[in-house]
């Protein structure tokens, strides 16, 4: 296989009952791949195998050619629970890690490097706070600075966004999306807020229920890649996409199993491209909304 | 806050005043003196004679007590020697025992707390040993050391161990998943993540066997210096019973109180230094 990451025939049980079984999955170099199901279907244990905490009852993953063996610097978590160091400042947990990469550099280079990590997600000025004197958006900056100072080859997000507010979570989105098309990072996240895979993935991946979940489909998002927050919900197709993605969640994830695909195949999943409509058809959705 | 402080401070002094003016007046009335043949007179001495309370009264305390603190480090002989000195010995004793208990309930803690195997195979020894009172350590003490002083301090460490060992093992074993998660997630290799992560993150706990260790062994240290004798503050107490000077075990009550508070105070403060904010 050429992809970047590849999941290749896992299996999760605990002790009789399989959380997920069977479960392959690639993810090529640079893409943002946001995996969406409903609790319980092994979601957050996929992402642990990824990051080498959990390790797959059968099967194997994949990563630049190189089988995992366990948790890896080329691997950055970001937590769900942030995670942070209670008695280390905002620079002292970046720094933590910068350290981890790079245990022979310099002091100066590591507190350099921290600082920048910190700087890009906007949290500047904040260096010498201790988590307990923050909020929950920026100490989730702080993790993601954390995440991003060893500069990872691959960034493993657990619903990182889950536990803050809209309005915070908004703008978090904002960077992760800014700073990870910048620089092509490859990302994989766990999610199951509809609207925030479609902003940010390039392609989500439809998780049935557990136990015994599997893969149903693969959804490329073909929304154009220079979406912003502000205009995603009148991009064409936007409705479609999310129509799409809620009625598996409502009801194709419960009975995928019973109804599958004729020659659905669990090594492959089928992706899913759905035709953007043209502009034409697109508008009376808007004018229905200004109307109402 | 700050007048709930206040009336707390005048409620204290109130019943500071209540106490001491009851207790001077319970010592300060008496009956008069019984007839007794002089002989029997003297040898009874004055309290029995004058009709007073043979139990000192508070101003009687404050006088020895300043006569104390004018010259503690006086030296006049085994049987005599100023509170400050005897003082000295007990705490030099408490923090050797102490001492050598923290350097080996640390890390023994460490590795039963990270060990559930150890930790399962330890148990019934601990469980077994902890509720030893320490003073039954004495005799074995002085048969296999055969000094009384190194024995008081071995009494010391085996009391203060356990408090601490048992703090330390829960504290490493609780520390949270998902900090030994960030540090496997940053290949954080062991002898790093047992000082970075898991000390600081157990180290509120540890402190609190510290603190839990101290305040017993300050218990325990009373009582063995009135077995082993020689010096001490335990040994001026049983010493000044023998002189039958009241006055004196209770301003050696009133210090070991105060002292042993300072020790208390002393490790919350380091408790509070190491305690990092949720």
């Amino acid at each position: 296989m050429s992809e970047f990451i590849s999941i290749e025939g896992i299996a999760r049980r605990f002790g009789q009952q399989a959380v997920f079984e069977d479960l392959w999955l690639g993810i090529p170099r640079g893409n943002f791949t946001c995996m969406i199901g409903h609790s319980g279907c092994g979601k957050t244990t996929v992402l642990n195998i990824l990051a080498g905490l959990d390790r797959p009852s059968d099967g194997v993953v994949v990563v630049d050619g190189t089988g995992i063996e366990g948790p890896s610097l080329d691997r950055a978590v970001v937590f769900q629970s942030h995670a942070l160091l209670p008695w280390r400042s905002v620079l002292g947990n970046v720094a933590f890690a910068v350290s981890s990469r790079w245990p022979d550099a310099p002091r100066a280079e590591v507190e350099q490097r921290a600082r920048a990590a910190i700087a890009k997600v906007g949290l500047a000025g904040s260096e010498a706070k201790r988590p307990a004197e923050l909020s929950g958006g920026m100490k989730q900056r702080v993790g993601i600075a954390r995440a991003l100072s060893i500069e990872p080859k691959i960034l493993l997000m657990d619903e990182p966004f889950s536990a803050l507010d809209a309005l915070t979570r908004g703008t978090l989105q904002d960077e992760v999306r800014r700073i990870c098309t910048q620089t092509d990072q490859t990302v994989f996240m766990i999610t199951h807020d509809v609207d925030e895979a479609i902003y940010l993935a390039d392609r989500i991946v439809l998780m049935t229920n557990g136990p015994g979940a599997e893969i149903a489909e693969i959804v490329v998002n073909t929304l154009p890649r220079a979406r912003t927050r502000a205009d995603l919900h009148h991009q064409p197709g936007f409705y479609e996409l999310r129509n799409h993605l809620i009625d598996f969640l409502v009801t194709r994830s419960r009975n995928f199993r019973d109804h599958a695909p004729a020659g659905h195949d669990r090594r492959h999943p089928p992706e899913v491209r759905l035709a953007i409509p043209h502009a034409d058809n697109a508008s009376p959705t808007q004018e229905n909304a200004h109307a109402s | 806050m700050g007048s709930l402080r206040l009336r707390a401070g005048i409620v204290s002094v109130a019943i500071l005043v209540l106490f001491l003016a009851g207790w001077q007046l319970a010592v300060s009335g008496g009956a008069a003196a019984p007839a007794m043949d002089p002989e029997y007179a003297k040898l009874m001495g004055a309290s029995a004679v004058s009709g007073r309370s043979p139990m000192p009264g508070p101003l009687d305390i404050a006088q020895g007590l300043w006569r104390h603190l004018r010259d503690p480090f006086y030296d006049h002989g085994t049987n005599d020697k100023g509170i400050g000195i005897q003082l000295a010995w007990s705490v030099a004793r408490v923090s050797a025992g102490w001492l050598l208990a923290v350097l080996v309930a640390v890390p023994m803690g460490f590795v039963i707390g990270m060990s559930p195997l150890l930790g399962r195979a330890l148990d019934p020894f601990i469980q077994i040993l902890k509720p030893i009172s320490p003073l039954a350590w004495m005799p074995l003490a002085l048969f296999t050391i055969r000094d009384s002083g190194v024995s008081a301090i071995f009494v010391i460490f085996i009391c203060s161990i356990w408090p601490m060992l048992i703090n330390t093992a829960f504290g490493v074993a609780s520390v949270r998943k998902e900090w030994l998660n960030v540090a496997a997630t940053l290949e954080v290799r062991p002898i790093r993540r047992a000082l970075t992560v898991i000390l600081p993150a157990a180290a509120p706990t540890i402190l609190t066997g510290m603190r839990i260790s101290i305040g017993i062994a300050w218990l325990v240290i009373v009582a063995a210096e009135m077995l082993v004798g020689g010096t001490g503050i335990g040994y001026f107490v049983w010493n000044e019973w023998n002189n039958l000077s009241i006055s004196n075990v209770i301003i050696a009550i009133l210090i070991i109180g105060v002292v042993g508070m300072l020790l208390d105070q002393l490790l919350a403060r380091a408790q509070r230094a190491v305690t990092f904010p949720e």
